[in-house]
């Protein structure tokens, strides 16, 4: 089974530690694992976007030009990777700050206020992990021993107060129900 | 009673430069002083593409040949493999120096790289057969200046020692000529003193030595040591251009 | 199981570099390979090694050039127009018998091109890329792990047979993160190197580290024993991989990048019936023309994968001696191909050649 993430956003939305996030839960759950970053000046101030594979078997392709999933976090990265999803994939939105609804009906859609609920839960740069902590959920993957094992890999030991934030914003995302 | 002999730190083999050709004069001084602070056995030199090319044949020490202009750089390498122990010395002419490797010559000094450089500077590219040098004075005909070096055209002279004293990385510059007997004792003491300070970990030091290319200069060799005296020394005044050191000195004491 | 952490290409290969002894890195930036000499910057300071950024390429490789006569392991690393920029020293590196490791994180070209992953500088690699007759040895790497194995790998071989090494990877290969275990290579080789300009400590003759011959007869001699040397690397030190070649009539070739998406593309293939199998050069030069030889008798096509205009197709032409019909399959400028345009080939290529 091969899981193709694509993660996107704007740059300092965290979009490259969501990645870096569920490529280390991949890894304590035992799978083969690839991250790999858009680079180049585009992540100096424009869109940002990782790819992150999750298999059984040694990964070929590190590259997700079409995913199963697609992780956007605003409006423009929507209209860039829409059409790319696999049909029967699934996309999931930062609602907040993507107003329009997918045109597709192929695929499986979240709508997922995360900046609003990370700003009403006083986490304003968490956002990213409240939408992972929905993908967990939704994929059925929201083991909190993994998710825990990951989390310390990520959260360097400097910061590790973030910890429990962290891992606060992805049981609001699992629990939102929208 | 032994009253010349060649220096330990040169090979007693005959040497490829022309009559008249200062190179050999400078060689010796600085194989003099390799022997006076013996060295020798710790001492890696580097030798440039240009006429002295091969003195990695006449020098007793470790030798290594660079590319054209890379001296510096490749003794950066060797001193930091080994800062503790590896003396460095690099001997390069004008087109090495101040034309191909400028950007290596001007960084090395502007990190204070631990290093002693040896620069020959005759106005002319003598290996090649005589060609238009950095540090060609105006008017001054070449191979490639057939007319007379013009500014107009082909700018102006590259002034190293100048040069290189705006930097604030330098230890120590110094002008040298090797023309006459006054002048070689000097050229002996400023290169001496550009390997003590490596010794003593002050840092970049380079020596200017003012030299004759009788052959390519169309001169003499006896015309060509009056040509150092008449058009090179006026043109690049001998003297101490930067000593960090001395002036920290004279300054604590004054 | 050794404990994995998750790295980057061009992290994994700057630390496999220390790990391979390596205490001199010379550098300049350039995308996309600059996480390396960042990882050095950081590192090298607290080990007692040498970390300079130098004002170009070509000091890069000369002060390489300095340390290596030296007698210590040194290295570089650069993208495409900055590996142009240090042929000069690579040359000198080759005709003075030095050891180092070069790294190439390929970008598109020519000229300043673009930034992201290409493999269009092969030729460059295997073929020379400075003036003069020489070779590197050139590894190719298909993972981070391997990125790693074959950095302390490389600082090996160049030892071993006194040649600069390159490692060519590309932009993918450099920024992607993969799990890597480097637990198991603290055993480190070490060589004896009487050459070294490293001090005569007046007990021995000067040594000299030169490239200059001007005698023909010798500079002649001075070639061929260098090609007698390289006979033997190719004869001992050829590395590639197979896969699903047993029954294959249809075969890819490709290294690096390309050979991870052909590989995805191939089992893809299988899925469908399709016979095609994969061989990955992990050497590119020397190349392993063997398993394509043998091969190429019972096969019904290659398939060359690349990142370049096509540039290994050659070799793989040559390897084959026309006993089976090649052709390219490619992205260049910093395009990959996708693993289903790759299978779209490999089931049109199934059409041609069974009907």
């Amino acid at each position: 089974m091969t899981s193709q993430f694509l993660f996107s956003g704007f740059g300092g939305q965290g979009i490259l530690f969501a990645g870096k996030f569920m490529s280390y839960k991949g890894m304590t759950d035992g799978k083969n694992v690839s991250w790999l970053p858009s680079y180049g000046p585009e992540m100096r101030g424009g869109t940002a976007s990782c790819s992150v594979v999750v298999r059984d078997k040694p990964i070929g392709s590190p590259i997700v030009a079409f995913p199963d999933t697609l992780i956007a976090m605003n409006l423009p990265s929507l209209d860039k990777f829409e059409d790319s999803v696999q049909e029967g994939g699934t996309i999931f939105i930062d609602s907040t700050l993507v107003e329009r609804k997918v045109k597709r009906d192929d695929v499986n859609v979240y709508y997922i206020p995360a900046t609003k609920l990370a700003n009403d839960n006083g986490m304003p740069t968490l956002a990213n992990m409240i939408i992972v902590g929905k993908i967990l959920k939704v994929r059925n993957e929201f083991n909190e021993e993994s998710i825990k094992a990951a989390l310390g890999k990520v959260v360097s030991a400097k910061h590790a107060d973030l910890f429990d934030v962290n891992l606060k914003a992805l049981q609001i995302g699992a629990s939102y129900e929208g | 009673m032994v009253v010349f002999e060649k220096p330990h730190a040169l090979i007693d083999v005959p040497l490829h430069y022309c009559p008249g050709c200062t190179h050999g004069i400078v060689h010796r001084l600085v194989a003099e002083v390799i022997d006076e602070l013996g060295i020798e056995g710790q001492t890696i030199g580097i030798a440039p593409v240009g006429c002295s090319v091969m003195a990695y044949n006449y020098f007793n020490c470790d030798m290594i040949e660079a590319a054209h202009g890379r001296a510096p750089a490749v003794a950066t390498g060797v001193k930091r493999a080994d800062p503790d122990n590896n003396i460095v010395f690099t001997y390069q002419g004008d087109g090495d120096l101040a034309s191909i490797g400028t950007a290596e010559t001007v960084h090395a000094a502007a990190r204070n790289e631990n290093i002693t450089i040896i620069f020959i500077n005759n106005a002319i590219y003598g290996m090649t057969g005589g060609q238009m040098a950095p540090t060609s004075l105006p008017g001054q005909i070449t191979q490639t200046s057939p007319y007379g070096r013009d500014p107009k055209l082909c700018g102006y002279p590259i002034k190293v020692c100048e040069m290189l004293s705006e930097l604030d990385g330098p230890e120590y510059l110094e002008r040298v000529a090797v023309n006459n007997v006054k002048n070689v004792r000097n050229a002996k003491k400023a290169i001496k003193k550009a390997f003590q300070n490596q010794i003593d970990k002050k840092g970049f030091s380079l020596v200017e030595v003012i030299s004759t290319c009788p052959t390519n200069w169309g001169l003499t060799p006896k015309k060509a040591l009056e040509w150092v005296d008449e058009k090179m020394i006026p043109y690049y005044p001998l003297g101490v251009y930067k000593d960090r050191s001395a002036a920290q000195d004279e300054k604590e004491e004054g | 199981m050794a404990d994995k952490v998750l790295m980057k290409g061009n992290e994994a290969i700057a630390e496999a570099a220390i790990i391979a002894g390596c205490r001199h890195y010379f550098g300049y930036p350039i995308t996309p390979q600059t996480e390396v000499a960042a990882y050095m910057a950081k590192k090298m300071p607290k080990i007692g090694g040498t970390f300079l950024q130098a004002e170009s390429e070509i000091a890069a490789i000369s002060m390489v050039y300095g340390v290596s006569s030296a007698g210590y392991r040194v290295m570089t690393s650069s993208s495409s127009p900055g590996i142009s920029l240090k042929q000069e020293g690579i040359s000198y590196l080759a005709g003075s018998d030095l050891p180092a490791l070069i790294v190439n994180v390929q970008r598109g070209g020519p000229g300043l091109g673009g930034i992201q992953p290409s493999q269009s500088d092969y030729f460059q690699a295997t073929k020379g890329g400075g003036h003069g007759d020489y070779h590197l040895i050139v590894l190719a790497p298909a993972s981070v792990q391997e990125m790693a194995e074959l950095t302390i790998k490389g600082f090996d071989l160049a030892d071993k047979y006194r040649m600069p090494t390159m490692l060519l990877a590309d932009g993918t290969m450099g920024q992607m993160m993969e799990p890597v275990s480097l637990d198991e290579y603290s055993d480190i080789k070490t060589f004896d190197k009487p050459w070294a300009t490293n001090g005569t400590k007046m007990n021995r003759e000067h040594n000299i580290t030169n490239s200059l011959s001007l005698v023909p007869e010798e500079l002649e001699q001075l070639n061929i024993a260098r090609y007698e040397r390289y006979k033997i690397v190719e004869e001992n030190e050829t590395m590639y991989e197979e896969y699903y070649m047993d029954d294959a009539e249809i075969c890819i070739a490709a290294f690096g990048i390309a050979a991870r998406v052909s590989l995805h593309a191939v089992e893809k293939a299988r899925k469908e019936g399709i016979k095609v199998g994969m061989i990955r050069p992990i050497t590119l030069w020397p190349f392993p023309s063997a398993p394509f030889k043998k091969a190429a008798p019972h096969l019904k096509h290659i398939m060359s994968v690349e990142l370049s205009m096509g540039q290994m197709i050659e070799d793989v032409k040559l390897a084959c001696e026309c006993c089976c019909p090649v052709t390219l399959c490619n992205r260049v400028g910093g395009m990959i191909p996708d693993p289903l345009q790759v299978l779209e080939r490999i089931k049109e290529v199934n059409k041609e050649v069974n009907g």
